[in-house]
């Protein structure tokens, strides 16, 4: 019996080594990332970075309001994005059961995640700053930001409620619950991780914007609380990023931000693993 | 139960069940909003230049009232066109590998990696594209500066990377194991029946998962902003210092005074991304579509 | 008459379960066997390994010998892409790939080096005329093979495993999908095709193993209880168990 010919067995080599460079080349890229990032950044963070703010009058250089700020937006997005996450969703699985608006508000979701931050950005500007008359602060930054991850957190709840089986819903209806009893006692309890998984997801998307931010949130960040950055410039982290390149040319401190956002990356990452893999292994289970 | 109370009830459950399709016509409003807004934003000052002017105007320069986004329009093409002819290759090779041939432990390495690639700050992108790719490039073509188009393209086709990988390995794993059993029993061997038969099998997912790279690498802004010399040149070549409609809006926004033509041009910039995007997800949805009738 | 394949004492166990316990058995040239028993016996795993398709699933292990034309297929040095484009296979449910009805057929000869228009055109018509379905797609080869019906699906499927020129065709319940009258066509094929192949297949009706088969084979769990003539096993079948399902008793 002859074996493959010369030929195929060079374009068999071919093929086996595109793949092997392909998935070489992705996780090396990452690797290549994530090793500059930490090793450049790493050292530049100090405690005084991390706990002071940046102030020509007094010499000094830190990243504490930036921080505040992006725990701020993240507070205020979330807040207005989950129940309206969860309520879309819930809308969609529990009670729309096909019918028109269905299509409708799937498709809409679907744009919306297509849609560049950019223009979140312009049109959050525009909206909520110009004409609402907020100004630039975390009050228009974190309602821009609701918009972009609406979606985030319904596709995920959606999925997580599609997996509540059937039978426990007839069951509770079976003991005459109406359906809001149903739905809160029986199918939110039950898709509960799928619903903290999306919100793991939107947290670490709100984390990393910049552009939706650069003009509704502002660019520049001061020390003031709650309330004051509501309505005050107020950079998140990932922007201070980009204006400490940009405007100061302070790479190192660029470096310092972009580690620490590296961490909470992956401590995200873990995080959604780690809930994704018990929402998994509860659908297996079955 | 009595009539009063049922009736009470039937009231709430009605209640609550509007409360959350509001929920969901947020989304809806959202939508419609946005592109209302944008048009009506963007419209007046197309109508004030001149679309052919605008759209074909080969110069942009605020300070001479000078308004042609062709150069940017050109760029963001030539950029997504760029980082979709790299990424997209090695996206589905790097899928077909997950979903074919990787053993089990490594796929799941694998696709932890792409999650985190999925999960980084594109201002992360940037900065290391700033500091390690452009300068690289500098060195390797022996340029006065490595911040131009190609490093925007390497940059966005490692960015697009983890969208791509993701949809094309659903659509791979959704291969009929029949048709791969069917080809090994003619005597292909496993990298000929993964070329030949599960990657055509799954070619209406890659096109997805292509679509899908082309919306991503244009609507991104800030990680190409700090590697693409941010010029508003025309894109004369993978040297050139370039500017995206993206990086236009996001570098000039600050910079252009209320109320000028200046600013509600930059505003025009944003309509004409807007209206890019619809076109590839119109373009998605042919696809899908396409596929389904298949 | 020769026997294109022996089986040894062969022995074949997914994980710890035993599927196959020390088979043998003679294939004749140009003759149809009938592997027949009731559902899981282990007549599709025996089929699958006489081309080394059960190699695919995890966890499979093989004792004893498969002897093709006077070579072990278990031999390092035999190469498992010639020995599956000698002993071809169709399926049980039709599995026409995504692609038009020339490249289905055309697949295994492009996969294997023809790659000249003229002669990959003359593979197909003859390969198509061969699985009694020419006339039925000469004027459509271009249309997609999944627009077909049921029965011309696996008559496409059959005309691309004879286009590689095989020696043996294995078919693995390959009618057991299909309405009768596609039936009683693939059956009908069958009985031509024996004047230049070998022929195995696994039924699980009897009647159509009487009516195609020279050679028939009986599986019980996993044991080759009884081999012969066909005549001979259904009317006067040696072993009471194979007396048993022949009349119903029991499968």
């Amino acid at each position: 019996m002859e074996g493959l010919s010369k030929k195929r067995r060079l374009m068999d080599g071919v093929r086996r080594g595109s793949l092997w460079l392909s998935a070489g080349l992705t996780c090396g890229v990452l690797a290549l990332i994530i090793g500059c990032v930490l090793w450049q950044g790493l050292r530049h963070v100090t405690w005084e970075l991390l706990s002071g703010q940046r102030s020509y009058l007094n010499d000094t250089n830190g990243i504490l309001p930036n921080i505040l700020n992006t725990l701020y937006i993240i507070l205020l997005s979330m807040a207005a994005a989950l129940p309206l996450g969860v309520g879309a969703a819930v809308y969609l699985t529990e009670y729309a059961r096909g019918g028109r608006w269905v299509g409708a508000i799937e498709f809409a979701a679907e744009t919306l995640s297509g849609l560049p931050s950019i223009l979140f950005g312009l049109v959050g500007m525009l909206f909520f700053v110009r004409l609402l008359g907020f100004g630039t602060g975390t009050l228009a930054g974190g309602l821009t930001l609701v918009v972009m991850i609406l979606p985030v957190v319904m596709r995920t709840t959606q999925e997580s409620l599609k997996t509540v089986p059937q039978s426990y819903r007839e069951g509770a209806l079976g003991l005459g619950a109406g359906q809001w009893r149903m739905v809160r006692t029986v199918v939110l309890p039950n898709a509960a991780d799928g619903i903290v998984t999306g919100c793991i997801l939107a947290v670490g998307r709100i984390m990393g914007e910049s552009a939706a931010l650069l003009f509704t949130a502002g660019a520049s960040a001061g020390l003031g609380g709650f309330f004051r950055a509501l309505y005050a410039p107020s950079a998140t982290l990932s922007v201070s990023l980009y204006v400490y390149v940009n405007e100061y040319g302070d790479m190192d401190t660029a470096m310092a931000i972009a580690a620490v956002l590296m961490v909470i990356t992956l401590l995200l990452n873990l995080a959604a693993a780690w809930t994704g893999r018990r929402l998994k292994k509860r659908k297996g289970g079955r | 139960m009595s009539h009063e109370k049922m009736l009470n009830r039937k009231r709430v459950e009605g209640g609550i069940k509007a409360l959350f399709f509001l929920c969901g016509l947020t989304a809806v409003g959202a939508v419609l909003f946005i592109s209302v807004y944008l048009v009506f934003a963007g419209v007046p000052a197309i109508q004030e230049l001149g679309l052919v002017r605008f759209v074909l105007g080969d110069t942009w320069n605020p300070q001479q009232e000078q308004y042609g986004i062709l150069p940017f329009l050109l760029t963001s093409m030539a950029g997504t066109g760029g980082a979709v002819l790299l990424g997209v290759p090695v996206g589905v090779l790097t899928a077909l590998f997950l979903a074919k041939t990787a053993r089990p432990g490594w796929a799941k390495a694998i696709r932890a990696a792409v999650a985190l690639l999925a999960g980084i700050p594109s201002v992360v992108y940037g900065l290391v594209g700033m500091v390690v790719l452009v300068p690289a490039v500098q060195r390797a073509f022996s340029l006065p500066s490595g911040a131009n188009l190609l490093s925007a393209v390497l940059v966005l086709s490692v960015m697009i990377l983890p969208s791509i990988v993701r949809v094309a390995e659903t659509a791979l794993r959704a291969v009929p194991r029949e048709y791969e059993e069917a080809s090994l029993a003619l005597g292909a061997t496993p990298a000929e029946t993964m070329f030949r038969v599960s990657l055509p099998a799954a070619r209406s997912g890659v096109a997805t998962a292509a679509a899908l790279g082309v919306g991503r690498a244009l609507g991104e802004a800030m990680a190409i902003i700090m590697v693409s010399g941010n010029v508003a040149n025309l894109p004369a070549g993978p040297f050139t210092a370039v500017r995206f409609l993206t990086t236009a809006i996001a570098s000039e926004m600050n910079y252009a005074p209320m109320g000028s033509l200046w600013r509600r041009a930059l505003f025009s910039i944003g309509l004409v991304l807007f209206l890019f995007i619809m076109l590839v997800n119109a373009a998605l949805h042919g696809v899908i579509r396409g596929a389904g009738e298949e | 008459m020769e026997a294109v394949l022996r089986t040894q004492a062969l022995s074949l166990w997914y994980g710890s379960v035993q599927a196959l316990k020390g088979v043998s058995l003679d294939v004749l040239e140009n003759r149809v066997t009938a592997l027949i028993g009731p559902s899981g016996c282990g007549k599709s795993t025996f089929l699958k390994t006489l081309d080394r398709m059960t190699q695919l699933i995890p966890g499979v292990r093989v004792e004893g010998e498969i002897v093709y034309r006077g070579r072990s297929i278990f031999d390092p040095a035999v190469d498992v892409t010639t020995l599956r484009r000698q002993v071809g296979m169709v399926f049980q449910k039709p599995n026409p790939f995504p692609m038009s009805i020339y490249d289905n057929v055309a697949y295994g000869p492009r996969t294997h080096g023809i790659r000249r228009h003229g002669e990959l055109d003359a593979i197909v018509e003859k390969s198509l005329r061969q699985a009694a379905i020419w006339d039925e797609v000469k004027d459509r080869l271009k249309r997609s093979a999944l627009s077909l019906s049921g029965g011309q699906q696996q008559r496409i499927c059959i005309a691309r495993a004879l286009a590689v020129e095989p020696d043996v065709l294995l078919m693995d319940e390959a009618t057991s999908a299909l309405d009768p009258i596609s039936t009683s066509k693939i059956e009908e094929l069958i009985a031509q095709l024996r004047e230049r192949y070998t022929i195995v297949i696994v039924t699980h009706n009897m009647q159509q193993a009487v009516r195609v088969s020279d050679q028939c084979a009986f599986f019980l769990q996993g044991e080759l209880v009884e081999a012969g003539d066909t005549q001979g096993v259904f009317s006067a079948p040696k072993d009471p168990r194979t007396q048993n399902y022949i009349t119903g008793r029991f499968g």
